[in-house]
């Protein structure tokens, strides 16, 4: 076949991919076959850049079940016969072509990958960013990915329990719109993904199937966008109902035992659900296109085979066993089809009824050519790593006030209630915790452990040092749950990134991964599944590096948890942990840099052996019951840490000057140093605490006490907490009535 | 005393609902599936929250068509207890099983959020272990929740006390201010002529436990199970 390049452009293959499928399969491939290469060794399906660098993450552990690209999520056991499923994806590229369906399609995969197990999903997150919302258009693609998020999620049942958002101009053309889900499951009911057995059968259950989303994986997620090029048919539309029969009609179905394997169909559709469920169980498959229902005419083998219509699952079913699963669907009201069967020659085999259409070696779609590109530090990142505060007046007793009240309206500190109050986050009735805490806590029915969830990534910080800023957002989110009282236990992550083919994209890849990696083996927790989200850019604009971790943590007994909030007149207030650091280093890439100066600039650090002790303290702090609040102290420095704690508990506080004479103000109050923990204590049990961190050589700061209505801090703020309370509350509503 | 609690493809709310009833209270109740049609043994039947049929067309148009609701009408009709809750209240609705309707939030948005009701009647099976006047927390989370009725309806409804539940604040209030959907007279919960069919958009079997955030829940359940 005669292949030319707007062709191989079609399906995102290069000259030199193109020559090698030849060489490997010994002839010119057909439009279909070159179809299934497009996809399978798409960036989105094959990880050509990211597989080797993701080879650096920890994955061992006792806790471990199933680590990463084994199954279509990973599987951490926490005690009682029960294990958690977990995985995070991005739905970035569809969301900003259409944000309502192309974030609500990102929940309805993410949720399919969790039940594909066998798992009940029980908790959902997201990690969103947008550009400012002083602009339009951000502000339609902010209220139209939320407003997606909870039309589907809603709708199945699932509380949405955590996350984060962020705003930043890097990421106005490409918004950032991660979904996490967590499922339960009992060990010995989880089901895998590895057709098996040949002469088992292939069924296709739920949705027909049409020509949306063709080409969503080679196209969408595997390029950068380029103006003016129509993409919005590559964006499915969802149907959340269909999903919640699909779920609850394959958990049934797992718990029977007529199922093989179960795969759903997601990014390059039955293409890659066939092909990745053959090559894991090391067989071969057949199947005919013509068994495929189909809510168009006229449609091709290629577009059946690549079409990414939603809700639908391949499940593998023992033969003798496929009336029994059929009638199963059909209480539900779901149609099932047998579409083909599992082979043992290792072919992945497509017809059209009686004419073979493709016959391609399962192992070659699946092995696409790894890349290695150069690294290259780039050389802006010297220049935007330099931060001298000399040039920068500090913080006057006058300005204290207003820098405190405008920072806490910002829309990247402020409440984010105007969005989880639109997620149903209690369904379920698990929900210990809700939203807008570090983390939020699920009880485990019938057993006294609960467990705590977070996201949590900062673009900024690996912008200006991708190794430093990689080993932070680990740290943060197991210092999250910490706050919660919960032991970290694994994570998932989605990192989201520009053109890995250029060099400094790649770089900042490499160190990130390379960043997050040690902060796993310093801290413990291994990496049990993820996602790599690359080309997101525009016109040449990459985004901020922002890798997103997700995390677990479990607490033996759920009763002990903590939250941020002060509890009491008169305890007192300290801060545990902080490192002696540069002021430079405490104000990089913060909050308060970027609105007194507009700079993103400096270079965030941390010391990850002083973490691990912070962390160790603050946790056996709150089990042995010696602190009553924690509240991880991060965007927005230690002064906006104390204002929310003071607002969540509806009491003042007064601090002293804790900083020394010769120390800059804006570096004591809105320095974003890490390791650091505000908690509360009731003056008795003070001596225990220092004692503690003593023991535990952990540096503790008393701040100040909690008391009164007011938020003071001697000769800098003194604020009544009810005008703090409104700014915060009300700061991301006021900011969403901008008219521009 | 034996519960049922309907399924609809799309409820969600059945499996919170039979914790509550089966595990926090230990009652005896089943799950009834929409197409079954036998509700005998049943002394309270509750239709729960959820996007049956995906909140398709209406929410509560296509459930209201489910074979299960010709027994659900003859059930109520004998003087049985039906609780509908949410997407329960608003079948309940479409079936004519109780009067108006519930139309989107006024602000046009999904809201999830601890409310507070004041008890308006407590001569009722559902309320009977409640004192008039009391705050109940009890958490929401629906699209469509803005109780209305025409003012002839909503005339009688209040005339005969069959507004059961008032949004109000944590001190009894019904102000606007606590109205999260704009809900005429901050209805929360209506029941019909007979006193025995009780709609609610708020979900009480997500209070049933300290650890959750409220028991006030148990309150209504409770007055059932000691009405029997």
């Amino acid at each position: 076949m005669p292949v030319s390049k707007e062709l191989l452009d079609e399906v995102a293959l290069s000259e030199e991919e193109y020559q090698l499928i030849v060489e490997r399969l010994g002839r010119e491939p057909n439009h279909i076959e070159l179809g299934l290469f497009g996809s399978l060794w798409s960036e989105h399906c094959g990880y050509k850049h990211s597989k080797p660098l993701l080879k650096m993450f920890p994955s061992q552990g006792r806790q471990v079940l199933v680590g990463p690209g084994e199954e279509n999520a990973g599987v951490v056991d926490i005690g009682d016969g029960l294990c958690l499923v977990m995985k995070m994806e991005s739905h970035n590229h569809p969301s900003a072509v259409e944000p309502y369906q192309g974030a609500a399609t990102g929940v309805g995969g993410i949720v399919r990958d969790i039940f594909t197990m066998g798992a009940r999903p029980i908790a959902l997150l997201n990690s969103l960013r947008f550009g400012p919302l002083s602009q339009a258009r951000n502000r339609y693609l902010f209220s139209g990915v939320v407003g997606g998020i909870a039309g589907y999620g809603n709708c199945l049942g699932i509380p949405d329990v955590a996350g984060e958002i962020f705003f930043d101009e890097s990421y106005s053309e490409n918004p950032l719109v991660n979904a996490m889900g967590v499922g339960i499951a009992h060990k010995e009911r989880l089901v895998k993904a590895r057709a098996s057995g040949p002469g088992n059968l292939l069924m296709l259950v739920g949705a027909d199937t049409g020509r949306d989303g063709l080409h969503g994986a080679s196209g969408l997620a595997s390029r950068t966008f380029e103006a003016g090029k129509e993409l919005r048919s590559a964006v499915q539309v969802g149907n959340p109902f269909l999903e919640k029969l699909l779920l609850e009609a394959c958990l049934e179905l797992a718990q029977s035992d007529w199922v093989v394997a179960l795969q759903d169909l997601g990014a390059a559709g039955l293409a890659s659900a066939s092909v990745e469920s053959a090559a894991r169980g090391g067989c071969g498959i057949d199947l005919d296109v013509l068994k495929v229902p189909r809510r168009e005419q006229g449609m091709t083998p290629y577009e059946v085979m690549l079409s990414e219509s939603q809700e639908r699952m391949l499940v593998v079913v023992r033969r003798g066993y496929e009336e029994k699963v059929k009638a199963l669907f059909q209480r539900w009201d779901l149609r099932s089809d047998v579409i083909g069967q599992v082979t043992d020659d290792g072919l992945a085999r497509v017809r059209e009824g009686e004419r073979m259409v493709a016959e391609v070696p399962v192992g070659l779609l699946t092995d696409p050519p790894l890349y290695r590109p150069k690294a290259r530090k780039p050389a802006w990142l010297r220049r935007v790593q330099a931060l001298d505060l000399k040039d920068m007046p500090d913080l006057s007793p006058q300005e204290g006030n207003d820098v405190l009240l405008r920072l806490l309206a910002s829309p990247n500190i402020a409440s984010k209630h105007w969005v989880y109050r639109q997620y149903d986050h209690q369904v379920q009735d698990n929900t210990v915790v809700t939203p807008g805490e570090d983390a939020a806590i699920l009880r485990i029915k019938g057993t006294g452990k609960g467990i705590a969830l977070t996201a949590d990534g900062n673009g900024r910080y690996c912008y200006l040092d991708p190794y430093q800023g990689g080993s932070i957002a680990v740290a943060e989110a197991a210092r999250n749950l910490v706050c919660a009282g919960a032991q970290p236990l694994a994570l998932t992550d989605c990192l989201n990134f520009g053109n890995p083919e250029k060099k400094d994209v790649y770089y900042q890849l490499k160190e990130c991964i390379r960043g997050m990696a040690r902060a796993c083996r310093a801290l413990k927790v291994p990496v049990l599944s993820g996602n790599v989200s690359l080309y997101n850019e525009t016109r040449g604009q990459a985004i901020y590096p922002t890798p997103v971790v997700g995390m677990v943590g479990l607490l033996e007994d759920v009763t002990k948890h903590c939250t941020s909030a002060f509890k009491g007149e008169g305890d007192l207030v300290f801060l545990l942990g902080g490192a002696e650091i540069e002021p430079e280093a405490a104000l990089a890439g913060s909050e308060y840099l970027e609105l007194r100066s507009g700079r993103v600039c400096g270079r965030p650090q941390i010391d990850l052996q002083l973490e691990k002790r912070v962390q160790r303290c603050c946790l056996e702090a709150i089990r042995s019951g010696i602190i009553r609040s924690a509240h991880d102290c991060s965007d927005g420095g230690l002064a906006v840490a104390l204002a929310e704690s003071a607002i969540a508990g509806g009491l003042g506080f007064w601090g002293g000057r804790w900083w020394g004479q010769g120390q800059r103000n804006d570096v004591a109050l809105f320095g974003e140093g890490q390791s650091r923990i505000v908690v509360s204590t009731s003056p008795e049990d003070a001596p225990r605490l220092r004692a503690l961190a003593g023991a535990e050589q952990v540096p503790l700061q008393e701040l100040g006490r909690v008391q009164g209505q007011h938020f003071i801090i001697e000769g800098l703020i003194d604020l009544p907490l009810a005008q703090l309370a409104r700014a915060w509350w009300g700061g991301l509503e006021e900011a969403l009535k901008s008219d521009h | 005393m034996k519960f049922g609690i309907i399924v609809f493809p799309g409820t969600w709310s059945d499996m919170d609902c039979h914790h509550a009833l089966g595990i926090v209270l230990g009652q005896r109740v089943d799950y009834i599936w929409h197409k079954d049609t036998d509700l005998s043994g049943y002394d309270c039947v509750i239709l729960p929250g959820g996007f049956s049929y995906g909140d398709y067309l209406r929410a509560g148009a296509i459930a209201r068509f489910s074979p299960v609701m010709a027994s659900v009408q003859r059930f109520a009709q004998e003087g049985k207890l039906v609780l509908g809750i949410c997407n329960g209240f608003q079948i309940l609705c479409e079936a004519g099983l109780l009067p108006g309707a519930l139309l989107p939030n006024n602000h046009l948005q999904y809201r999830c959020q601890w409310t507070y009701l004041r008890v308006e009647n407590n001569a009722l099976p559902f309320t009977s272990g409640v004192e008039k006047g009391r705050v109940l927390k009890i958490p929401i989370s629906h699209y469509d929740g803005n109780y209305y009725a025409d003012e002839a309806t909503l005339a009688e409804l209040e005339a005969e006390g069959r507004v059961v539940f008032r949004y109000c604040t944590p001190e009894g209030e019904a102000t606007e201010e606590a109205n999260p959907n704009g809900a005429l007279h901050n209805i929360a919960g209506i029941v019909n002529k007979g006193g025995n069919v009780l709609g609610m958009m708020p979900h009480p079997e997500r209070a049933c436990e300290e650890l959750l955030g409220s028991t006030d829940g148990n309150l209504l359940f409770l007055s059932i199970i000691n009405s029997m």
